[in-house]
């Protein structure tokens, strides 16, 4: 009796920080942010049904967090199927850094992507690699948050 | 400006003052400009008026002067005075200064000249007076053709101020940069080239493409930049003159970071293989590669020293961001940066005795110079961002470029143009008639 009173008491507060917690995350413009990589879905679209566009970077770092790589196996199963596809790769910077090491940046940043996406079988015919360094931000704001959005390498399909 | 337009200077009269009485002090900060008085230049009758651009010029003589004036207000260096305080006539005090009533209006310098206009002819001279001594100190005279009196205006500036300052001056020269319209997330890049001090603004590309870090030849007949034609992002070549454009090398990868060496034979830029961006050197006649540094790390932003023997770059090699020096076949490379913070974008000064860069700490811009062993680093400007100096040719001045803040909308965003003595005084904005960014300035047009 006692056990599943005290029981009902731990599932009210479950439920409740699992209603506050939901939502804040359904507020238009909460982005998120692990350290300073950016974990949010504003911006992304979609290559297929359930295949990310893109992956994110943190601040003058071209490593793929784990869920980059997650990201990225999908596109490369996507790949796989679609044996006629080929696409270009870009890589970008945000703007808190100077000009052409930025475009150096970007070049690493897609050269990252094409090199994980080649361990999983994509020949290397098949991804072209653009750096665009700062000069395509998808957010215009100066703000962590919007630089975050930046730091990107975006698989385009190609025509 | 056409380049065959020859300048003939005849040396009629030269006095050189012993006493030295009116001088310049450029080294340290200069909070006393000098009152200078430029008198207007007299226009000898008979002269014709200027056809330039849809204008009609009656008066060139006044606008040298207006032009002259310019140039010294915005080296920090000069006052010139009100003209409507002049007491003696343009012709008059060109023969015979009544120094008195210079002395009056506190001038301690002052300018007077004479020009006349001919068809397809300009003739001009003028002298420069010591006032406080009241002797002459130089006395010019030139012979161009009428669509170059801006020329004429700017190389008096400098003759002025080599004698007053014993540096040469910087005022005949060009900037090239990039012209700048549209959205932050879609900018429309255009190569634009103007006088130092934004006259006869031309755009050298049309917009199609994104254009970025253009720079001179030695002798500013070329431009070297990067281009994403065909989105193919390489090191490309312009000719000012033609127009002509023409790809560098045949690189299977971006190029990008261009310059040429000081004796105009090469560019030297990055190329980026497989992540990894080396700095190579493209003999322009012989068509001849090579590769200068080899590290798995981003090398980038080289600039050679004036005599060629050294190249100053940016790497991360040791993580982030730093300076190092090389010489010019890639061998003995020193880190010269061990500061707080990350280093980019490295010139040497066409003085060889400094290093201007870019300093990127906690979140601010600096604009900063340092010897070329690293040591004296001095931090001139502090911004939200600025970046990429270029030198002045007698290396006192440095343009570079800011940018705003902007929202998500990308409202409040500009990037504009700016110069800075070396001093660290004399922060002044460039107006262009579009933003700008990645300015570069040219070498002494008349050497």
């Amino acid at each position: 009796m006692n056990l599943s009173a005290s029981l009902k008491k731990v599932l009210l507060v479950v439920f409740a920080s699992l209603l506050l917690s939901a939502c804040a995350t359904t507020t238009k413009k909460s982005g998120q942010m692990q350290g300073d990589v950016y974990t949010g879905s504003d911006t992304i679209e979609y290559l297929a049904s359930g295949v990310q566009d893109r992956v994110f970077f943190a601040t003058n770092k071209s490593v793929l967090t784990t869920a980059a790589r997650d990201v990225l196996r999908k596109q490369a199963a996507w790949m796989r199927k679609k044996k006629d596809i080929s696409v270009t790769i870009e890589g970008h910077a945000d703007e808190r850094g100077t000009r052409e090491y930025n475009l150096a940046l970007g070049e690493r940043r897609a050269n990252a992507v094409k090199d994980y996406l080649m361990t999983y079988g994509i020949s290397g015919g098949r991804l072209s690699v653009i750096s665009y360094g700062k000069e395509r931000p998808v957010d215009s704001g100066s703000n962590p948050l919007a630089w975050s959005k930046n730091r990107r390498s975006v698989t385009v399909k190609a025509k | 400006m056409k380049k065959f337009i020859t300048i003939i200077f005849f040396l009629f009269f030269y006095q050189n003052s012993v006493f030295a009485v009116v001088e310049i002090d450029i080294t340290r900060g200069n909070l006393d400009p000098l009152p200078i008085a430029v008198s207007p230049l007299h226009v000898e009758s008979g002269s014709k008026d200027i056809k330039q651009g849809g204008k009609i010029i009656k008066n060139v003589g006044e606008e040298i002067s207006k032009v002259i004036e310019i140039n010294f207000k915005r080296s920090g260096l000069f006052n010139p005075l009100k003209k409507d305080s002049f007491v003696q006539s343009s012709d008059i005090a060109h023969v015979k200064p009544r120094f008195e009533d210079w002395k009056l209006i506190k001038a301690q310098a002052l300018v007077t000249g004479k020009v006349k206009v001919s068809e397809g002819k300009l003739r001009a001279e003028f002298r420069l007076w010591d006032v406080v001594a009241a002797k002459e100190m130089i006395a010019l005279a030139f012979s161009t053709t009428p669509e170059n009196w801006r020329r004429v205006a700017h190389i008096i500036s400098d003759k002025i101020y080599q004698r007053l300052t014993g540096e040469e001056g910087y005022f005949d020269t060009r900037i090239i940069y990039v012209s700048e319209t549209g959205p932050k997330t879609q900018r429309i890049k255009k190569l634009a080239i103007m006088d130092q001090d934004g006259a006869n603004v031309k755009y050298l590309t049309l917009g199609n493409e994104l254009v970025l870090t253009p720079r001179f030849s030695p002798t500013n007949q070329l431009v070297t930049y990067l281009s994403y034609f065909r989105n193919l992002p390489r090191v490309y070549l312009l000719d000012i003159e033609t127009g002509i454009q023409e790809v560098v090398g045949d690189f299977p990868g971006m190029t990008f970071a261009p310059r040429f060496s000081p004796d105009g034979k090469k560019i030297i830029m990055s190329f980026a293989k497989d992540g990894n961006s080396d700095i190579y050197t493209m003999d322009l006649e012989k068509r001849v590669v090579e590769k200068i540094t080899e590290h798995s790390s981003i090398d980038t932003s080289p600039s050679y020293s004036p005599n060629g023997k050294y190249i100053v770059f940016n790497s991360d090699r040791s993580g982030l961001q730093q300076i190092y020096v090389m010489r010019s076949d890639g061998s003995n490379v020193k880190r010269v940066t061990f500061g707080k913070g990350l280093y980019g974008t490295p010139v040497w000064s066409p003085r060889g005795d400094l290093i201007a860069f870019t300093k990127v700490h906690k979140g601010k811009f600096y604009i900063g110079v340092m010897r070329t062993d690293g040591s004296g680093e001095r931090l001139l400007t502090e911004n939200f961002y600025q970046e990429a100096p270029s030198w002045s040719p007698n290396g006192r001045v440095l343009i570079f470029y800011r940018e705003t803040k902007s929202d998500s909308e990308g409202k409040g965003f500009s990037a504009t143009l700016w110069s800075i003595d070396l001093t660290g005084y004399n922060e002044r904005l460039i107006k262009t008639e579009t933003d700008g960014s990645d300015p570069s300035w040219s070498s002494l047009l008349s050497k």
